[in-house]
């Protein structure tokens, strides 16, 4: 069975149809790039996938592991191992991120029946992540996201995703506003949490970030639609010919 | 937005099942005629034994309240107040007289340990670890619509020197304290509802520290609403004499009923010479029922006269209640580097109505003061921040700082913020921030996206929201105030 299936989905903002008939299937220990102009949807299929409200589904379905993907609150998504990175964390005053992380690490661990993390455990956890994404310990200490810079908030981003081990990552514009040196860290995250069992969707603008996390596919959005699906070398196409070429096929 | 139009939505099916305070207790109770005259003042006087002195200053308050007219400057709406259809003095019947805890009527002990206030001198809160043999102690004095029914830990406070006793002994008991400071920081003429509150006052707390004097323990007054169509009254005066240290809690509920019931309350504090008042509230009087009816009118004047110098008055206040909120905690900042505080939270939902903020008066020199507002208003409440700082031409090198936060949450409430500002020399430094902002969907989003329900989402960011003013309640109370913040915020969101 895919882990996620998403057939025929239609969706609607404000009575305009955003997606048309979009499908895709992505399977265990694959890492899927979606690449396309702005505008063409693909933000708008991360947000869809993860229960963002706002969105009117007017067709099709979605199944994770087999099950019904959007009958499901957002928490019960993030549950089952749905995580999106956010292209733009948002900022959460006096909320210290380590309280966040754990407040939100045993509110899915209780989801799913488990037993919640004791404080060691639990701190021991994030101090080992931490570190291997260059994360300062005062970093943790600080309210979510506040004040942190473009590559501190992506790297907060990929410390949850490793902390929460979802099934399912879906990386939303991850690039955007990061350097290269901060890009090559926050791909290194990524690369270290490919597994077998876990699948990712890495959305992106531009083929660089795919220098550095190889995709096994890439399937290019036009206007609501996949155009094009191919493997890592269609990335590279597109960097010559751009996305021009696909605006009459969509 | 989907989610948007939810949360509208079951806010405003927010309902009065969360109000777990709103039971009566059925108990034979004692009552002044209804309606206010020379007649029900002159009752309230003799019911307390009290010597002419008080009489004559009740009915000196009488005379001048009818002179004057209720005020209409603040944000809040209500019907005309009939003065007339109130009860205003009413007691638990005694069964006969008390001499010790255990002869309080068991009915009352019962409500008490309902509302979770420790009556029998166990006095801790639970839920709050302690270390062996350390456990916090808090002196309890419990006033039951107008009479105080027990105080607590009385004679380990008295070996401490300190005085901790209902009003209404302590007229009795200590005539030349009560008389040289009562109504000297809210004279009898101060404002309407301190003048009715002067002239029908039946009963309430009175504390006294003596020099270099740190209290022992945590002092604390619980009131309770309970009779119907009756006023609470209630007087509360402190005194911390030169070097001495007290730190004070109130706590407030009320039965849910439909008629709206009036609590005008009088607060008096005095610091002398280096001397320091903690006064912090947790006030969750009935707020009024979904469709707005009902709930109590919070009309109360509070405020703190630093008149030593080097002494400091701080107020601190978790407001989740009353259907509407008129209370400004003030603090005239007397003596030279005398400093003043004021935390607050302001919790608002349903129909609720809030006026609440603070005066800072700046007299003395070098005075400071420091004011942190948080005001979170929900479904069709109305939440209004109103402050005033002045510093007079004497109160050279003054200095305020002011920082007040809204946080609104749907789109059908109101938050508003009136700050007046009045300098009148040119050394005085002060200060003044405000914000307000909006649970955004997308910070609700993301944290679902996290794992967090949508409750737990706004718990999280308001608990955030409010964490500075948190931090500056006494421990046991801050526990206390968390769980209410979230009972009071229960639904409303999606």
């Amino acid at each position: 069975m895919p882990l996620l299936e998403v057939k025929d989905l239609c969706v609607s903002v404000e009575d305009r149809e955003i997606l048309h008939a979009l499908s895709l299937t992505v399977n265990k220990g694959e890492l899927h790039a979606i690449m396309g102009p702005n505008g063409s949807g693909k933000s708008t299929l991360s947000h869809v996938i993860a229960g963002k409200p706002g969105y009117e589904v007017t067709g099709g379905e979605i199944l994770f592991n087999g099950e019904d993907l959007l009958a499901m609150e957002p928490d019960e998504r993030a549950a089952k191992g749905v995580f999106l990175a956010f292209q733009y964390p948002v900022e959460i005053p006096g909320v210290a991120t380590m309280n966040f992380l754990r407040t939100a690490l045993n509110a899915q661990r209780k989801a799913r029946g488990e037993s919640e993390y004791s404080t060691p455990d639990f701190l021991k956890k994030v101090r080992d992540v931490a570190k291997s994404l260059n994360i300062p310990q005062d970093m943790l200490r600080r309210g979510v996201n506040v004040g942190f810079s473009g590559g501190e908030k992506k790297r907060n981003e990929i410390l949850q995703m490793a902390l929460f081990e979802p099934a399912l990552c879906i990386l939303d514009e991850m690039d955007s506003g990061l350097d290269i040196d901060a890009l090559r860290i926050a791909a290194d995250g990524v690369n270290a949490l490919r597994a077998p069992e876990r699948a990712m969707v890495v959305i992106t603008h531009y083929q660089r970030l795919l220098n550095y996390i190889i995709p096994d596919y890439v399937h290019v959005m036009s206007r609501g639609r996949v155009v094009k699906s191919g493997g890592k070398e269609l990335a590279l196409e597109l960097e010559e010919s751009g996305y021009a070429q696909f605006d009459d096929a969509a | 937005m989907p989610a948007v139009q939810e949360t509208v939505d079951r806010v405003r099916r927010i309902d009065v099942d969360q109000y777990r305070y709103g039971f009566e207790t059925l108990i034979e109770s004692e009552k002044a005629p209804k309606g206010l005259s020379e007649d029900t003042v002159r009752f309230i006087s003799a019911k307390k034994n009290e010597p002419v002195w008080m009489l004559d200053w009740r009915l000196g308050a009488y005379r001048r309240w009818l002179t004057m007219t209720e005020p209409t400057w603040a944000r809040v709406n209500y019907p005309k107040i009939d003065y007339q259809d109130i009860y205003y003095y009413a007691a638990p019947k005694p069964k006969k007289q008390l001499t010790s805890l255990d002869e309080i009527d068991p009915e009352i002990l019962k409500t008490y340990e309902k509302l979770g206030i420790p009556l029998r001198e166990v006095a801790v809160l639970e839920g709050v670890a302690q270390p062996e043999g350390e456990r916090a102690k808090i002196a309890v004095d419990a006033v039951f619509d107008s009479v105080s029914v027990a105080t607590t830990f009385k004679d380990e406070l008295k070996k401490a020197g300190v005085i901790f006793m209902p009003i209404s002994e302590a007229i009795r008991e200590h005539p030349e304290l009560v008389k040289a400071y009562l109504g000297s920081v809210v004279p009898t003429s101060d404002n309407f509802f301190a003048t009715l509150n002067s002239a029908v006052f039946s009963d309430g707390s009175f504390v006294y520290v003596p020099p270099g004097v740190r209290c022992p323990m945590e002092l604390s007054t619980y009131f309770r609403i309970n009779e119907r169509n009756t006023g609470q009254f209630e007087r509360t005066l402190i005194i911390a004499d030169k070097g001495s240290y007290v730190s004070y809690l109130e706590g407030c509920t009320a039965p849910q009923r439909d008629e709206n019931q009036l609590h005008a309350a009088v607060v008096e504090l005095v610091a002398l010479d280096d001397a320091e008042i903690k006064y912090s509230t947790v006030q969750n009087w009935y707020p009024g029922n979904s469709e707005g009816k009902g709930g109590i009118y919070n009309f109360v004047t509070k405020r703190g006269d630093c008149r030593g110098k080097n002494s400091k008055i701080s107020w601190t206040q978790v407001e989740t209640g009353s259907a509407i909120t008129w209370k400004y905690p003030s603090c005239i900042l007397r003596g030279d580097n005398s400093r003043g505080e004021f935390y607050s939270i302001a919790i608002s939902n349903g129909f609720q109505q809030v006026d609440s903020g603070t005066k800072m008066l700046h007299l003395g020199k070098n005075t400071t003061s420091r004011i942190i507002s948080k005001g979170i208003a929900a479904g069709k409440s109305q939440n209004t921040y109103r402050g005033l700082v002045t510093a007079h031409r004497k109160a050279t090198g003054a200095r305020n700082f002011t920082a007040c936060d809204s946080l609104l949450i749907g789109d059908k409430c109101g938050a508003h913020t009136v700050p007046y500002i009045e300098a009148k020399n040119s050394s005085a430094t002060f200060e003044h921030e405000a914000t307000t902002s909006k649970i955004s969907e997308d910070v609700l989003f993301y944290c679902t996206q996290r794992g967090l329900s949508q409750e737990e989402a706004v718990g999280l960011v308001v608990n955030g929201f409010v964490k500075d003013v948190l931090q500056q309640l006494p421990m046991e109370f801050a526990v206390e105030a968390q769980k209410l913040i979230s009972i009071s915020l229960e639904g409303s969101v999606g």
